[in-house]
């Protein structure tokens, strides 16, 4: 088994990377889900016919309850709250990193990486590092659970002197790692392990709710980094791909999340965006006239459009406003109007937020598009119906630079024929930022709860 | 099911390329490395450092491209996807709770077990729930 477990280990990466392969679109998905899950049943069995593993009694148990919780969690949960339990998953993965890197510091004979006091100094560089990633990746994903949950404020909590404590205690963990692998003393490893659990927590905090697909994503990087740092120390190469898998998946994500703000991923992670700076300059807007219209009055524009356009942002995930979209879409689709679904990249909580939420609710997949191939369909559009978006669609990005969201890709609602906008009351959006799209002549504001007027709009049709 | 295995068949033929790709760039690195040891008289254990860098970058790669290939829509179960499989962890763990007998290290493996297997069954049916909700037009 010593000499196959290496070869089995292999074809469980294969299907990690298949499994990934498989995502390039919805039909080879779900052979891809098996292949992700045939490969983790490979390399779990693989491990316990290991010699090393020679009692099962601790294990079972730990299974069961690990695999019913998980169970239990993930067929309860609602759709709209998937991007708390993403942040919630990552860190468990961060805390069962520190965990098996504690009981290799502590163990090390069963790793094989030498005795219990005389650890080899590359596998203490690799065993502090990994134990650090994952200590990071479990406080802030708390951290960012908390935000997305509504536990801790989703505004940016900023307190003087913040970056440099910060690099402060980034420097304190270096050194700290220096001294581990010339005392190994398990004091310093638990004082690593303590400034990590603080520095995760100091890096999340400054960071406002709207960045939150941003930091999902680079905590779901993370876990992957964490899970590559444990496979250096125990030298298994399953994990170290993994891990690089993992990895690069989620640094793709933030790519694409920051480039969808047109923000540099410094400039997320320095946090305290989206706080009070922005109402300066774009405040003095107040007393431009607004129309504002009634669900009938959307009602009847809609049936007679020729082609409507369904903008949806998080408002629509938080008034659990999809399922009455779906309805509205279906009556309009009856009366020979084309729908068709408009995502832009940062829409929502998490990468792909949107996409889930209107699959959710029975919406095809082949009416939603993606922000680069709808946007030159706006001026050939009738109606827009934007619910729970703003700042996606606001028009200032392209063209007044002294918009703190000024570059940001956006969505051209605005060349539409008729904007309908639903919204709340007539507050500033998440960022706080002005919206000159409300004072448009093509713009008619629909006030009111984005679920509540979706329905009325629905039985206003049905008349 | 034609389309789906021609698309599966295809895809098996890119990463056979790949494979050999990245198997001889293995190979010349190892000559490198095998090279680099002989001067310096490494332990195995340096040895290993080195096969593990070549396999975690080589994996960076692959990740990097196939990750681009994902589909936008998709990007909440690749998220889903590679939360389970970042528990490939549990591996780790099963080798901390497994001998016999009582030990502190055994207590940390028996928690990261079960930490891991949360994330296991939970990230898999998640992202079975989210694949199955995308259907197309009726």
């Amino acid at each position: 088994m010593e000499t196959l477990a290496p070869l089995f280990y292999l074809v469980a990466s294969v299907c990690f990377i298949m499994a990934l392969r498989g995502l390039s679109g919805p039909e080879t998905a779900r052979t891809g889900l098996l292949f992700g899950m045939a490969g983790m049943a490979i390399a779990v069995v693989t491990t316990l016919m290991m010699p090393i593993v020679a009692s099962y009694w601790w294990i079972i148990p730990a299974i069961v309850i690990g695999g019913s919780v998980g169970t239990g969690i993930a067929l309860k949960i609602k759709m709209t709250d998937l991007p708390q339990l993403m942040a919630a998953f990552h860190s468990l993965v961060g805390l069962a990193a520190v965990f098996v890197a504690s009981a290799a510091f502590t163990n090390p004979e069963a790793y094989g990486i030498g005795v219990a006091g005389d650890i080899k100094t590359a596998s203490l560089i690799e065993m502090a590092l990994g134990v650090a990633v994952g200590a990071i990746t479990f406080t802030g994903s708390i951290i960012a659970f908390g935000k997305l949950q509504g536990l801790i404020s989703g505004k940016p909590v900023t307190f003087p002197m913040q970056h440099p404590l910060n690099a402060g205690l980034g420097l304190l963990m270096l050194a700290l790692i220096v001294m581990l692998c010339t005392t190994e003393s398990g004091f310093v490893f638990l004082l690593l392990i303590g400034v990590a659990l603080a520095l995760g927590i100091l890096m999340i905090i400054p960071i406002g709710g709207a960045d939150m697909p941003v930091i999902v994503s680079m905590l779901n990087s993370y876990s992957g980094w964490a899970a590559a740092g444990i496979g250096f120390t125990l030298h298994n190469n399953l994990l170290i791909i993994v891990g690089a898998l993992v990895g690069a998946s989620g640094a793709i994500l933030s790519y694409i999340m920051c480039k969808g703000m047109n923000r540099s991923f410094l400039n997320v992670l320095l946090g305290g965006f989206g706080g009070e700076q922005a109402a300066g300059p774009a405040a003095a807007a107040g007393d431009r006239a607004v129309k504002i219209g009634s669900a009938e009055d959307a009602a009847y524009i809609m049936k007679n459009a020729a082609s409507v356009i369904v903008v949806p942002g998080y408002g629509m995930a938080v008034a659990q406003a999809q399922h009455a979209v779906r309805e509205m879409a279906d009556i309009l689709k009856k009366e020979g109007v084309t729908v068709k679904y408009a995502i832009h990249p940062v829409a929502g909580r998490m990468p792909g937020h949107m996409n889930v939420l209107l699959a959710e609710a029975s919406v095809p997949y082949d009416e939603v598009f993606e922000l680069e191939d709808i946007n030159r369909d706006f001026p050939m559009t009738d109606v827009v119906y934007v619910i729970g978006a703003n700042d996606i669609t606001n028009p200032a990005a392209k063209n007044d630079p002294s918009s703190p969201i000024y570059g940001m890709p956006v969505l051209d609602v605005e060349k539409a024929k008729t904007v309908l906008f639903v919204k709340r009351s007539m507050g500033s959006g998440y960022a706080g930022i002005d919206n000159p799209l409300f004072y448009g002549d093509n713009t008619m504001m629909l006030l009111g709860d984005a679920k509540k007027m979706t329905e009325d709009i629905v039985k206003a049709l049905e008349h | 099911m034609t389309a789906e295995s021609r698309t599966l068949s295809e895809s098996a033929a890119d990463l056979a390329n790949s494979a050999k790709g990245l198997a001889d760039q293995a190979a010349q690195i190892a000559v490198q490395a095998s090279e680099a040891i002989a001067h310096s008289g490494a332990s195995g254990h340096d040895a290993f450092l080195v096969t593990g860098l070549t396999v975690f970058v080589l994996a960076c790669f692959v990740g990097y491209y196939v990750v681009w290939k994902v589909t936008p829509a998709l990007h909440s179960p690749l998220m889903g996807i590679t939360n389970a499989i970042s528990s490939v962890i549990i591996v780790g763990a099963l080798i901390a709770a497994g001998p016999a007998g009582f030990t502190f290290s055994k207590v940390l493996g028996f928690l990261a077990v079960m930490l891991a297997s949360v994330n296991i069954f939970g990230g898999f049916i998640i992202t079975r729930r989210m694949l199955h909700m995308f259907k197309k037009k009726a």
